[in-house]
C-alpha cells in the first residue's frame, strides 16, 4: 500500500534520514519505534510531503508521490496526527472537527464520521464548543486523531501519541488506535513507547540515527534482546 | 465643555478611525498568515482612490447619474486592487518565502516605492480633484453639524464590510481555513489546506478593503494624490500594531482607537499634533504593549 525506497531526507545540509525503505500493507498495524531524533517523525513529515526527499521513492498504490504537494497527499488517503497534537488552540473542538475534513465534499458523510468520531470519544461531543486550547492533554490527543479521522483517511500515520499522558490515557487511545484499525484502516504508528506500541502492531521497525536498524514482526521484535535493552529498559 | 464640539470630533474620529481600521485589517490578516509587514499595502489604498478617480472620469463622459458612478467606480476599483493585491504577492513575496525575514519585508519596501512612482508617472505629482457623487441624504440633516453624507457613508459601508468579513472568518469553509492557517500552518498543510491559496485569499481580501477605504476617502476629501498611500499606511499599520497584529477584531478596535484620539487631539489641541500623536503611540505600544490592546502575549516559537 505504501512503500518508501532508499529515502534520503535533509534539513539543510544535515541528513535526517539514510536511505530509509519501509513498507505498510493494507490493512495492518506498522510500529516505527527508536529514541529521540533517530529520525521517526521526519519519516513521517517526508511521506506527508511536509519535507521533500532529496533521493529515493515514495510509493502508493504504485504510484511515486514523493513530488505531491501536502493537500494532494490528503487527498490520497494519508492523514497525519502529528507530534504534539498540533490542535488549533483558538478553534472550537467542532471546528478543529471540520477542518479535518476540509477536502471532502460530502455532508451527509461527514455527519456520519463526526457522529463516528463523538462515540469513540464522547468527551468530544460534550467539549463541542469550547475552543481547543481549554482540552486536557489527553483530550487534545483524542481530537487530533478524530480530526485525522474525518479524513477518512484510508491510512493514518501517528506521531507519538502516547506523549505526556497518564497511563490510563494511554491506555485508553491504545485499544482505540486498535479499534479504528478494525474498522478497516491503515495504521503507521511512530513511539518512543515500544512496549506498548510493538504489543498493538503486526510488525515493527526499529529507527537509529536515521537508519532503519531492524524490522521484523512485533513479536519478534519484543522478544530481541537488543530491543528489549535498548528500548524496554529490560 | 461644549457637548456638541464634543460629539463632532468623537463621530470625526469614527469616520477617520473606519478607513483607518479598513487598511488596519490588509496589514493583520497578512501578518497573521504570513508574519510579514505589507509596507506596500498603503499603496494599493492609493490606487483604489486613483482607480475610482479614473472610472468615476470616464463615467462622467457618458453621464451616468452621480450615485450610480460612485458604486460603479467603488466596484472596479475593489476588483481591480484585489487583482493588485493577489499580484504583488506573487511578484514580490512568494519567490522570498523561507528566505531570511528581513528579505520579503525589504521587498515590500521595494514595492511601496515602486508603486507610488509609477502612479506619479502615469499619472501627475499634483493633488487631482475628485468628483462629488455623493447626493445629498435629507434625512441627515438633522445631525448635520455631526455627519454629513460622506461621513456617513464612510461609517455604513466601512461597518458592513468589516461585518461581512467577521462573518466570513467566523463562518465559512475557507475563513476557517485562513483562522487555522494562521494559527498553525504546519497543521493546516497536513489537513490538506493549501497555503499558497489562503496567503492569495489573504492579500485579495485585505486589497478589497484597502481599496473600499482609498475610494470612501477620495469621495470625502474631494482630491486624490500619489502620496496619500504612504502616510495613511503608516498610521493604519500602528492601529494595527495598537490593536494588536494579527488579530482581526484588534485591527478594528485599533482603527477606531486611533481616529479618535487624533480627533480629539486635534479639537482640543492643535492640528499640528496629530501625526505626531500616532507614531508617539505606535512608538509607546512598541515599548510597552507589543502585543497591542487584543494581541495575545506570544510565546516566541522554537
Amino acid at each position: 500500500m505504501l512503500e518508501l525506497i532508499g529515502v534520503n531526507t535533509f534539513y539543510g545540509n544535515i541528513q535526517a534520514l539514510r536511505d530509509v525503505s519501509l513498507h505498510i500493507d493494507e490493512g495492518e498495524i506498522v510500529t516505527l519505534i527508536g529514541a529521540n531524533g533517530a529520525g521517526k517523525s521526519t519519516t513521517l513529515m517526508t511521506i506527508c510531503g511536509i519535507n521533500t526527499p532529496r533521493s529515493g521513492e515514495i510509493v502508493w498504490d504504485g504510484k511515486p508521490i514523493q513530488r505531491l504537494a501536502p493537500h494532494e497527499i490528503v487527498r490520497l488517503g494519508i492523514s497525519q496526527v502529528p507530534e504534539g497534537r498540533l490542535i488549533f488552540p483558538d478553534l472550537s473542538v467542532r471546528e478543529n472537527l471540520e477542518l479535518g475534513a476540509f477536502l471532502r465534499n460530502d455532508p451527509a458523510g461527514i455527519r456520519k464520521d463526526r457522529d463516528y468520531v463523538y462515540d469513540l470519544f464522547p468527551i468530544l461531543a460534550q467539549r463541542a464548543n469550547q475552543s481547543g486550547g481549554t482540552l486536557s492533554g489527553g483530550e487534545q490527543q483524542m481530537l487530533a486523531i478524530s480530526r485525522a479521522l474525518m479524513a477518512r483517511p484510508r491510512m493514518l500515520l501517528l506521531d507519538e501519541p502516547s506523549l505526556g499522558l497518564a497511563p490510563i490515557i494511554i491506555r485508553q487511545i491504545f485499544a482505540i488506535i486498535r479499534k479504528v484499525n478494525e474498522n478497516g484502516t491503515t495504521v503507521f504508528l511512530v513511539e518512543q513507547n515500544a512496549n506498548q506500541a510493538l504489543r498493538i502492531a503486526n510488525r515493527g521497525y526499529v529507527m537509529e540515527n536515521g537508519r532503519i536498524a531492524m524490522a521484523d514482526t512485533a513479536a519478534a521484535l519484543l522478544q530481541s534482546e537488543q530491543v528489549r535493552k535498548a528500548y524496554l529498559g529490560m | 465643555m461644549d457637548i456638541q464640539f464634543f460629539i463632532e470630533l468623537f463621530f470625526g474620529g469614527l469616520t477617520r478611525g473606519s478607513i483607518y481600521a479598513l487598511i488596519a485589517l490588509g496589514y493583520t490578516l497578512v501578518y497573521g498568515i504570513i508574519e510579514l509587514i505589507n509596507f506596500a499595502h498603503g499603496e494599493i489604498y492609493m490606487l483604489g482612490a486613483f482607480t475610482a478617480l479614473l472610472v468615476a472620469g470616464a463615467l462622467g463622459i457618458y453621464g451616468f447619474p452621480a450615485g450610480g458612478i460612485l458604486i460603479v467606480a467603488a466596484l472596479v476599483a475593489i476588483v481591480w486592487c484585489a487583482a493588485y493585491g493577489y499580484t504583488l504577492e506573487k511578484v514580490a513575496y512568494k519567490p522570498l518565502r523561507g528566505a531570511p525575514r528581513l528579505s520579503p519585508l525589504i521587498s515590500a519596501i521595494g514595492m511601496s516605492i515602486f508603486l507610488q512612482n509609477y502612479v506619479l508617472l502615469a499619472q501627475t505629482s499634483d493633488f487631482v480633484p475628485f468628483p462629488r457623487l455623493l447626493p445629498e441624504m435629507e434625512f441627515l440633516a438633522w445631525v448635520d453639524y455631526i455627519m454629513g453624507p460622506s461621513d456617513f457613508l464612510i461609517l455604513t459601508a466601512s461597518a458592513i464590510s468589516m461585518g461581512a468579513l467577521w462573518l466570513f472568518i467566523r463562518h465559512t469553509r475557507m475563513g476557517k481555513a485562513m483562522r487555522a492557517t494562521a494559527q498553525n500552518r504546519k497543521m493546516a498543510l497536513l489537513l490538506g489546506i493549501n497555503a499558497d491559496r489562503i496567503i492569495s485569499l489573504t492579500f485579495i481580501i485585505g486589497s478589497a478593503l484597502a481599496a473600499l477605504g482609498g475610494v470612501l476617502i477620495a469621495s470625502h476629501m474631494g482630491q486624490v494624490n500619489f502620496g496619500i498611500g504612504f502616510i495613511a499606511g503608516m498610521k493604519a499599520f500602528t492601529a494595527a500594531v495598537l490593536g494588536g497584529i494579527g488579530s482581526i477584531p484588534g485591527a478594528m478596535v485599533g482603527g477606531l482607537v486611533l481616529g479618535l484620539a487624533e480627533s480629539f487631539t486635534t479639537g482640543y489641541f492643535s492640528g499640528n499634533y496629530e501625526d505626531i500623536l500616532a507614531f508617539a503611540i505606535l512608538i509607546l505600544i512598541l515599548l510597552f504593549r507589543p502585543d497591542g490592546i487584543l494581541g495575545k502575549a506570544k510565546v516566541q516559537k522554537v
